[in-house]
């Protein structure tokens, strides 16, 4: 059975990541997942320097959701190198590096010094944050933005780039184009959509940050959506995420399209997910008697559902 | 420290027992005899409520009892509940046969001191949870230990008899003044702080609002005695994954961080933790 999943010059062992922002920086997991297994794993959102990030309450359980603000805290890509890298490459994980910026030059130096590094197996571009003031989604919600920051680092790098798209925008599919022009190799999506929570009997909004980020199952029909929009669009590989739990899920994403997918919010309720997800897939491969998994991507039929009953 | 890998194990842990004690209240044991056996005084688990997906999360419980089977191996643990919303109402209901899915166990234990010290838990309602673990690994080492218990009202105060019977001194208060001392406990222990002589050790373990953990931190330092604080963040993992559960830490620098109370805690010392801060956002 072959699982395996190409990203630009990148071949991941299985389609299963762990979503960045929901794994630390991966060595936290690395005595209860054995990291080997995972086909990668995104690592927390790294700016150029530490980042506190916003005070508590930064999350909050809404129906088969959450809302999260955390506002990118972070060790800084140096401290990241130095600290947390050794260990994960020790553990035998695939890092993705998730890297954010306030400006366009920030993208560039992060890309530029984790390049630099030994165990970096590729760049995910973080363009679509909800909870942070400068930068992120402000690339992230424009076309040009979006180009610029793709090509900017496309230009420093020679590491796989892939752009993580925002849901909060009216055409993702547009988005994808753009990165693909710009020489992105994949593009991730999605990441949470901008959401708010208020107690009723303080009046207040129930995050620090007012609003947040809504993640978990309560997305994944419209993240599915966006997926299969994209897929229709452009040719790069897609990474598609949101609210995923079981096998099934995992294969509902990659027929509309995902050639592999991150697992992020099930992952706190679940640190055993994977080896439940993979069970599932090989079984669904056994029972369908498919031999690539890659083979399903995309191969959504819309053909009978799109015929008329009645002819007018 | 160990290898987490051997010691943090995912339960289907039944339940053995609902025991009651009030409306809000009730202690539900499980059959996880993994977490017993590796539970440390002070430690965690990451509960989840429902196996559907609403609500989502799993909730942080400090491990209330290890229960041992007749011939006193651990056999499973209980926890402490309060109902306070949607998972802690479904954990008040639960008959024994239900299952639940339980993860650890988790986070930074205390740290139990050796005679000739004296131990003194300062507990503040639902923050009793840490202390009986604690106090089974202070009657062990044969440390003399007092709980200082306060709550709202004489009704409020539970579990008592699980102090009394390994040997704990008790002191209560109540807010009502309808048992122990009228007022915070906070009064009682800072009188005992007066009484005892410097020479004599003692160190403080404070679970409880973050007011009553502040007060407890500030007279811990007018009395140089040594206090360690257990906190309860709103966590959404529990093993260090998703940054929700910051509290602000001082750290060996002098400078505060925004620190993990799941893998960097709960247990702190007192004396690290900004109060301020906590004060105004916990």
């Amino acid at each position: 059975m072959d699982l395996r999943v190409r990203i630009g010059g990148l071949t991941l062992a299985n389609p299963l990541i762990a979503a960045s922002g929901c794994f630390g920086y991966g060595v936290e997991y690395a005595d209860v997942v054995d990291l080997r297994t995972l086909g990668g794993v995104a690592v927390k959102g790294l700016f150029l320097n530490e980042r506190e990030g916003h005070v508590p309450p930064r999350i909050v359980e809404t129906p088969s959701g959450m809302l999260n603000a955390i506002g990118l805290q972070g060790i800084g890509v140096r401290r990241f190198i130095s600290e947390q890298l050794p260990e994960l490459r020790r553990r035998g994980a695939v890092v993705i590096v998730n890297i954010c910026g306030t400006t366009l030059d920030e993208y560039v130096e992060v890309a530029r010094i984790l390049s630099d590094a030994e165990g970096v197996a590729a760049l995910e571009l973080n363009i679509s944050c909800p909870n942070i003031k400068e930068g992120g989604i402000t690339f992230g919600c424009s076309l040009t933005g979006t180009h610029d920051v793709v090509s900017a680092v496309r230009r420093v790098t020679r590491l796989p780039v892939i752009p993580k798209l925002t849901p909060n925008v009216t055409d993702v599919a547009s988005f994808a184009r753009a990165a693909e022009e710009a020489g992105a190799d994949a593009i991730s999506l999605v990441n949470t959509f901008l959401a708010m929570a208020i107690d009723v009997h303080s009046r207040r909004p129930k995050l620090s940050n007012i609003v947040g980020g809504l993640s978990g199952p309560a997305i994944r029909p419209i993240a599915v959506r966006m997926v299969y929009e994209c897929r229709r669009t452009v040719k790069l590989p897609i990474v598609g995420m949101g609210g995923i739990a079981t096998a099934e899920d995992v294969l509902e994403f990659m027929i509309a399209g995902a050639n592999a997918v991150q697992i992020g919010t099930m992952n706190f309720v679940d640190p055993f997910i994977w080896r439940k997800l993979m069970e599932g897939l090989t079984s669904y491969m056994q029972a369908h008697k498919i031999s690539r998994l890659q083979d399903i991507v995309g191969t959504v039929d819309t053909t009978a559902r799109e015929k008329a009953w009645i002819s007018s | 420290m160990p290898s987490r890998i051997d010691t943090v194990h995912d339960v289907d842990a039944a339940v053995t027992a609902n025991r009651r004690l009030s409306v809000d209240y009730n202690v539900l044991s499980l059959d996880a005899s993994e977490i017993a056996t590796a539970a440390r005084p002070g430690q965690f688990v990451m509960i989840r409520p429902s196996r559907s997906l609403d609500p989502l999360l799993r909730r942080p419980f400090s491990i209330f009892e290890v229960l041992r089977d007749s011939g006193g191996r651990p056999s499973g643990i209980s926890i402490f509940n309060k109902r306070a919303g949607v998972g802690t109402s479904l954990l008040s209901q639960l008959e024994p046969g239900a299952r639940l899915e339980c993860l650890g166990p988790l986070g930074r234990p205390f740290d139990p001191v050796d005679p000739p010290a004296e131990a003194w838990m300062i507990a503040g309602g639902v923050g009793l949870a840490p202390f009986v673990t604690l106090a089974e690994a202070l009657a062990a080492r044969h440390t003399a230990t007092t709980l200082f218990y306060g709550a709202r009202t004489a009704t409020d105060l539970y579990c008592i008899e699980l102090f009394d019977a390994l040997g704990v001194r008790i002191v209560l208060a109540t807010e009502d003044g309808t048992l122990g001392t009228h007022g915070r406990i906070t009064v009682p222990l800072e009188a005992a702080l007066h009484r005892r002589p410097l020479g004599q050790p003692v160190k403080l373990y404070a679970c409880g609002p973050t007011p009553m953990m502040r007060a407890c931190a500030i007279l811990a330092a007018e009395h140089g005695r040594a206090c360690d604080v257990s906190l309860e963040q709103v966590m959404g993992c529990g093993l260090g994954g998703c940054y929700s559960c910051v509290a602000p830490i001082r750290r060996d620098d002098g400078r505060a961080h925004h620190t993990r109370t799941c893998i960097d805690g709960p247990v702190f010392d007192a004396q690290r933790v900004v109060w301020d801060v906590m004060a105004e956002h916990g």
